[in-house]
C-alpha cells in the first residue's frame, strides 16, 4: 500500500494520499463525517425536517423526547411554543455553517494578506502593523465581539461581518511568523536573482508556502466562530429570532431549565459535536498538509 | 534583567496606547456615539444637549486627547445606569471576576498538569486515550452550555449548589468548574506534548541512567524544562478565562465585570463599556507581562539581552 502510493505521480497522489491518511486516522474520518453531516443538514434541512422549525404546535408544548401526536414524533421533545427541537436543531445548522464558513473566509483573507505584507515588507511598517495586532489581541476576542455587536447592533449578516472583521488578527500573527522564515529561503533569493518583481515574489513564491498553516488555522477558527456565534446569540447580542440558531435555542432553554432539560441539552450537543468534527478535520488537515508528514504516506 | 523589564514596560505602554485607540474607535463605529446612546424617544434638542455634555460635538482628535488624558487618570466618565463613576463600578466588579478566574485557573492547573504528565508517561495507554477524548470534548463544548448542564444536575436535580449569585462561597463552585474545565482541556494537551518532547532529551536519559528515581526524573528534570511552553499557554489561557467569564458570569448571574459589561452594552452605557474594555485589556496585558518575568525565574538560560 505504502509503496503503491509513493510510486504514483504527485498530482494523482494527492487524492489517494488524502484517503489513505484519512483511513489511517479514525479521528480524521470521524471529523469529516460529522462535518459532512452538518453541511448536508444545512443544505437540505427544509427537505428532511420532520416538523416546521418556526411554527409551533401549541397543543404539544414542553413535550418530552419521544412524544408523538397526529403531526408526528418529537424525537428530542418540544419547546415552550410546541416546536420540535430536532427540526430546530436541523434548521440551526444552517446559521452555524453560514457564520462559520463566511466569516472565516473574510477573516482568513484579511489576515493572510495582512501577515503577508507585514512580514514581507518588514521594518517600521511591520512593527507598526504588529503593534496594531497586539492592541486588538489584548482585548479578549469574545469581549471585543460582544462590545462591537452591542454598538453596531445585532443580526445575522452584521454578526458574520463582525466575526469576519475581528477574527483576522490570529492569522496575521501566524502568517507573518511563517513569512519571516520563508522569505530567507534559497528559492526566494533565487527568484530575486532571476529578476522577479517583489510583488510577484510575495504572491507566487511566498504565499503558496505559508498558505497551509492558514488552512489549518481556518479549520480551528471555524470551530471558534461557531462557538462565538452561539455565545453571542445566547447573550441576545447575535442572531435574532425568528431565525433559528443553537445559541438562541439555549437561551430559550435556560428559561425553562427547571422543567425541560431537553431544551438545553440537545442544542448544546449539536454545537459540541459540530465543533468536535471541525477540530478533528483540522487535525487531519494538518497531517495532510504538513510536509514533514508527507513522506509517511 | 532590569533593561529587559524596562523595555517590556515600554512595550506595555505602547500596547495600552493601541488599546485606547481600539476602545475609542469602537464606540464610534457607527459614526456618532450619540446614535448608540440616546434613547429612541429623544428629540433633536435633547440629543444635541447630550452630545455637548459628552463632548461628541468636538473634533475627533480633540475627543481622543480628552479621552486619553482622562483615562490615564482613571476617569472614564459616569455610568448613567448606576449614576456613579464608571471606574468605581469596574473596580468593584473586577474583584469578582478575578476571584472567579483564579479559582478556575486553579482548577484548570490542578487537573491539567498531572493529567498531562501521566498521559505523556503512559503514552497510548487507556488513561492517555481517555484524557485525549476528554480534552477534545472540553475544547469543543461551549462553556456556557456546560454551565447549564451543571445547573440541571446540581441545582435542579440534586439541589446541592445554588444556580446563581455570589451570596455564599458554594456559589463559586459551578462557575469556576465551568471555566476551569475548558482551561484544563487546553492545558493538559499542551503539558502532554511538552513533556513528551522533554522526556526524549539526552539529559533525561542521563538522569535515568544515573539511577535516579522516576519521581525525581519526572519532576526535577523533565517538568521543569517543560514548564516554559506550559507557562506561555497558561498566560494566554488566562486571557481566554477573562473572555469566557463574560458568558459564564451571565449564565450564573455572577456579579463580575463580564456580566456587568453585557448589562452595560444592553442599555448602551458607553462610559461603562469603555472602562470595562480597558480593564479587561489591561488585565490581560499585565498577565502577559508577569509571564515574561516568570520566564526568567524558571529558566536561568533566558536573559533577553
Amino acid at each position: 500500500m505504502t509503496a503503491d502510493i509513493a510510486s504514483l505521480p504527485p498530482r494523482r497522489n494527492a487524492l489517494l494520499r488524502a484517503i489513505s491518511i484519512m483511513l489511517q486516522s479514525p479521528v480524521g474520518a470521524t471529523g469529516t463525517l460529522i462535518v459532512a453531516v452538518v453541511v448536508l443538514l444545512a443544505l437540505f434541512g427544509p427537505q428532511i425536517s420532520p416538523h416546521d422549525p418556526i411554527k409551533g404546535n401549541l397543543r404539544a408544548r414542553f413535550e418530552e423526547p419521544g412524544y408523538s401526536d397526529a403531526s408526528g414524533i418529537y424525537r428530542l421533545g418540544s419547546d415552550q411554543l410546541g416546536r420540535d427541537i430536532f427540526s430546530r436543531i436541523i434548521a440551526g445548522s444552517r446559521v452555524s455553517v453560514l457564520v462559520g464558513v463566511v466569516s472565516v473566509l473574510i477573516s482568513g483573507t484579511i489576515g493572510v494578506l495582512y501577515g503577508l505584507v507585514s512580514g514581507f515588507v518588514g521594518g517600521r511598517l511591520d512593527s507598526l502593523m504588529m503593534r496594531i495586532v497586539d492592541g486588538l489581541l489584548a482585548v479578549p476576542f469574545i469581549i471585543l465581539v460582544v462590545a462591537i455587536s452591542g454598538v453596531v447592533g445585532a443580526g445575522l449578516s452584521t454578526l458574520i461581518l463582525i466575526l469576519g472583521l475581528t477574527g483576522w488578527v490570529t492569522y496575521a500573527r501566524v502568517i507573518r511568523g511563517d513569512v519571516l522564515k520563508v522569505r530567507e529561503q534559497e528559492y526566494v533569493i533565487a527568484a530575486y536573482a532571476l529578476g522577479q518583481r517583489r510583488l510577484v515574489v510575495m504572491l507566487r513564491h511566498i504565499l503558496p508556502n505559508v498558505i497551509s498553516s492558514a488552512i489549518v488555522l481556518a479549520a480551528v477558527q471555524v470551530g471558534v466562530t461557531v462557538l462565538a456565534e452561539s455565545s453571542l446569540s445566547f447573550l441576545g447580542l447575535g442572531v435574532k429570532p425568528p431565525t433559528v440558531t443553537w445559541g438562541l435555542m439555549l437561551a430559550d432553554g435556560r428559561q425553562y431549565i427547571n422543567s425541560a432539560w431537553w431544551m438545553t441539552t440537545f442544542p448544546g450537543i449539536a454545537i459540541t459535536l459540530t465543533v468536535l468534527g471541525v477540530v478533528f478535520l483540522g487535525d487531519w488537515l494538518r497531517d495532510f498538509l504538513d510536509p514533514n508528514v508527507r513522506g509517511r504516506g | 534583567m532590569r533593561a529587559f523589564i524596562l523595555s517590556r514596560l515600554v512595550q506595555l505602554v505602547v500596547t495600552m496606547f493601541m488599546v485606547s485607540l481600539v476602545v475609542f474607535f469602537m464606540v464610534r463605529l457607527r459614526g456618532d456615539p450619540i446614535l448608540v446612546m440616546a434613547p429612541p424617544n429623544f428629540d433633536a434638542e435633547q440629543i444635541a444637549k447630550l452630545r455637548a455634555a459628552w463632548g461628541f460635538d468636538k473634533p475627533l482628535g480633540e475627543q481622543y486627547i480628552t479621552f486619553l488624558t482622562k483615562a490615564a487618570r482613571g476617569d472614564f466618565g459616569k455610568s448613567f445606569q448606576a449614576n456613579r463613576p464608571a471606574m468605581e463600578l469596574v473596580i468593584e466588579r473586577l474583584g469578582y471576576t478575578y476571584l472567579l478566574a483564579s479559582a478556575a485557573a486553579a482548577i484548570g492547573v490542578t487537573i491539567a498538569i498531572p493529567l498531562g504528565i501521566v498521559s505523556a508517561l503512559k503514552r497510548n495507554s487507556l488513561i492517555d486515550l481517555l484524557s485525549t477524548a476528554l480534552a477534545s470534548l472540553g475544547t469543543a463544548m461551549p462553556g456556557f452550555w456546560l454551565g447549564l448542564m451543571l445547573i440541571i444536575i446540581f441545582s435542579v436535580h440534586l439541589r446541592m449548589l445554588p444556580a446563581f449569585g455570589a451570596l455564599e462561597p458554594r456559589a463559586l463552585v459551578m462557575p469556576a468548574v465551568t471555566l476551569g474545565v475548558g482551561m484544563a482541556a487546553r492545558l493538559s494537551r499542551l503539558t502532554r506534548s511538552a513533556m513528551l518532547e522533554v522526556l526524549s532529551q539526552d539529559y533525561v536519559r542521563t538522569a535515568r541512567s544515573k539511577g535516579l528515581a522516576q519521581k525525581a526524573v519526572v519532576l526535577r528534570h523533565a517538568l521543569r524544562n517543560a514548564l516554559i511552553p506550559i507557562v506561555t499557554v497558561f498566560g494566554l489561557q488566562l486571557g481566554w478565562l477573562l473572555g469566557g467569564s463574560v458568558v459564564v458570569e451571565s449564565v450564573f448571574s455572577w456579579p463580575g465585570l463580564g456580566r456587568q459589561m453585557i448589562d452595560s452594552i444592553n442599555v448602551r452605557d458607553i462610559a461603562m463599556v469603555q472602562a470595562g474594555l480597558f480593564f479587561f485589556a489591561l488585565s490581560f496585558i499585565l498577565i502577559n507581562y508577569a509571564i515574561d518575568v516568570i520566564y526568567i525565574l524558571i529558566d536561568p538560560r533566558i536573559r533577553f539581552d
